[in-house]
């Protein structure tokens, strides 16, 4: 499936937070930029729900150019002439790193059988994998949405494996919302006939499901002036090349509709669903504070890393507050910790999409 | 890059090595000269745009509002607490001069003196809210919603029980004297304890 990523089979089983290991755990990733002498160059970049590992090469599945090509690569704003950039793709996905997908040690797919993830078991596989390269200590870590999710696990519970803790788009603790959100999309998946118990790696994947949760999903990415900006009421045109009209029945009538079926399966055909329900669920899982005896401040005590967090105004899935909520804790804990809010009407996905303030901060607090 | 007059006179009296809160940091300036002393600094600022030049300059800066966000910061926790040109615009100087004292062991304030000779002037014989240049913005669009003077912020730091440790004044960028300062200075910065 990615012949083109590096793979690194871990040495020793995996702790997990649910309890037991996860054995023969094979991580898939990409470098960019070379690994200086003394090892102090790396950058770990650390993807969000959907993504993977290919962060400035093509994807290999769907051939599009890398999911942070602009802020990534020679002469950009997390500069590969200067560092070295890892990222790896998250256990529990689906493109090269262990997952439910993977065969387990009968030889036959994990499925359900996949144990829950947790994020500090994401982040501890990837610890493992910086062990192997004999990196000590990180120049930076770097995460968007769950990617940040994942770089405050770092900074929290190995806070000497990074100088700098660079957290975008993200929150400490999944919301009721956010949880409401993830439980629609991973029920869409289980009301589909053929996830049949999450058993049907072979046989038909559960496509329509997995659909459903990405569309359900999409609008949240997205700010409700990007959705009107975009498509407004706007119908769109009839297969046939018509001019498009109410059909009075249940095709995508509304360019809207017609791009959120186009999100959905094309979606589908790179990612599996059992990921999505493993991920989702790691995700709803998170809270920082919880993990250190229920004050987030005590997560990040004695910390010696420079932090900065970034939010998007028009965020509404990990909005402002959320990093305020991060910040707070930080000061509380004496952290050197920088945060500004971007203006960009985007919504959540503004951390893909072209900000030139974001590529200035990134720039900036890199240094 | 020269520093602001009220700027230079608090980068001068703060030791080396300090561990330092600047609440309203505007672009840093201040923030910069103190990290050239080896100071640890941290930066307070609304505007999003300043925030971005300091984080740009390397620099430790919240974006935050210091009315609100004041209240999350640690008894005791830099060794000095500086409001540079930021007390008039609070929404409540008496609570942040509070914080100020809360946070830090030592606190410089700085601010323009409503009851200098040009303001007086101006509303005296011009009746008008004065315009003029340490208060350059008409009433309508300043961001300075609370006026004070020397003799005011004097009180106001002996209701607060803080200890005025060092104080100076400003006429543009000119050093003048204590004497008449109520009326003479345009700019005064403070230090105090409590």
């Amino acid at each position: 499936m990615n012949a083109r990523s590096k793979t690194l089979v871990l040495p020793v089983a995996l702790p997990l937070d649910g309890g037991g290991e996860l054995a023969r755990v094979e991580l898939a990733y990409e470098t960019y930029g070379a690994l200086n002498a003394d090892r102090s160059n790396a950058i770990l970049l650390c993807h969000a729900l959907t993504m993977d590992q290919y962060v400035a090469s093509p994807h290999p599945i769907t051939g599009k150019p890398g999911w942070w090509v602009d802020s990534v690569g020679s002469g950009k704003p997390i500069d590969t002439d200067r560092f070295h950039v890892i990222c790896a793709n998250v256990i529990g996905s689906c493109m090269g790193s262990t997952g439910p997908a993977s065969l387990a040690s009968d030889g036959k797919p994990y499925g359900m059988r996949f144990p829950v993830i947790t994020i500090r078991d994401m982040v501890r596989a990837q610890i493992a994998l910086l062990d192997q390269m004999g990196i000590e200590r990180l120049y930076c870590v770097i995460g968007g949405s769950m990617g940040g999710m994942q770089a405050l696990s770092l900074a929290a519970n190995w806070p000497t494996r990074a100088a700098r803790v660079l957290v975008i788009a993200s929150t400490s603790r999944h919301s009721a919302q956010n949880i409401a959100f993830h439980e629609l999309g991973r029920q869409a998946i289980m009301a589909d006939p053929r996830w049949q118990d999450g058993d049907y790696y072979g046989g038909e994947a559960p496509d329509s499901g997995l659909a459903v949760a990405r569309m359900a999903a999409h609008i949240t990415y997205l700010s409700e002036e990007a959705l009107t900006e975009k498509f407004g009421r706007n119908l769109q045109d009839r297969p046939d090349g018509s001019k498009g009209a109410k059909s009075f029945g249940f095709d995508a009538d509304f360019q809207v509709e017609s791009y959120l079926r186009y999100q959905g399966s094309g979606f589908t055909r790179r990612f599996d669903a059992n990921s999505y329900l493993y991920i989702t669920r790691a995700m709803d899982y998170f809270d920082l504070a919880e993990e250190h005896g229920g004050r987030l401040a005590d997560a990040f005590a004695g910390a010696q890393a420079r932090f900065c967090l970034v939010s998007f105004d028009s965020d509404w899935l990990y909005p402002t507050a959320e990093s305020r909520h991060v910040v707070h804790a930080l000061n509380a804990a004496g952290a050197a910790v920088s945060f500004v809010e971007l203006s960009a009407p985007h919504g959540h996905d503004s951390f893909l999409l072209d900000v030139p303030a974001l590529d200035r901060v990134i720039a900036g607090f890199l240094g | 890059m020269s520093l602001r007059a009220d700027l230079a006179v608090i980068a001068n009296h703060i030791a080396p090595e300090s561990r330092v809160l600047d609440i309203g940091c505007g672009d840093g300036a201040l923030m910069l000269a103190l990290r050239d002393k080896n100071c640890d600094v941290r930066g307070i600022e609304i505007d999003g745009a300043s925030v971005e030049r300091c984080v740009s300059r390397g620099l430790s800066v919240v974006q935050g509002d210091a009315d609100r966000d004041l209240a999350d910061y640690p008894d005791k926790g830099f060794d000095y607490a500086v409001l540079s040109q930021t007390l008039q615009t609070a929404a409540r100087p008496d609570c942040m001069l509070e914080d100020l004292l809360r946070v830090g062991r030592r606190a410089f304030v700085s601010f323009p003196n409503f009851a200098h000779w040009r303001t007086r002037a101006a509303l005296m014989f011009g009746g008008r809210m004065p315009v003029t240049r340490s208060l350059p913005v008409s009433w309508y669009a300043t961001q300075n919603i609370h006026h004070v003077t020397v003799n005011d912020f004097r009180e106001l730091a002996a209701e607060k029980g803080a200890r005025i440790e060092a104080e100076w004044y400003f006429a543009g960028e000119r050093r003048i004297g204590n004497a008449g300062a109520n009326v003479r200075a345009e700019f005064a910065v403070f230090e105090l304890s409590r």
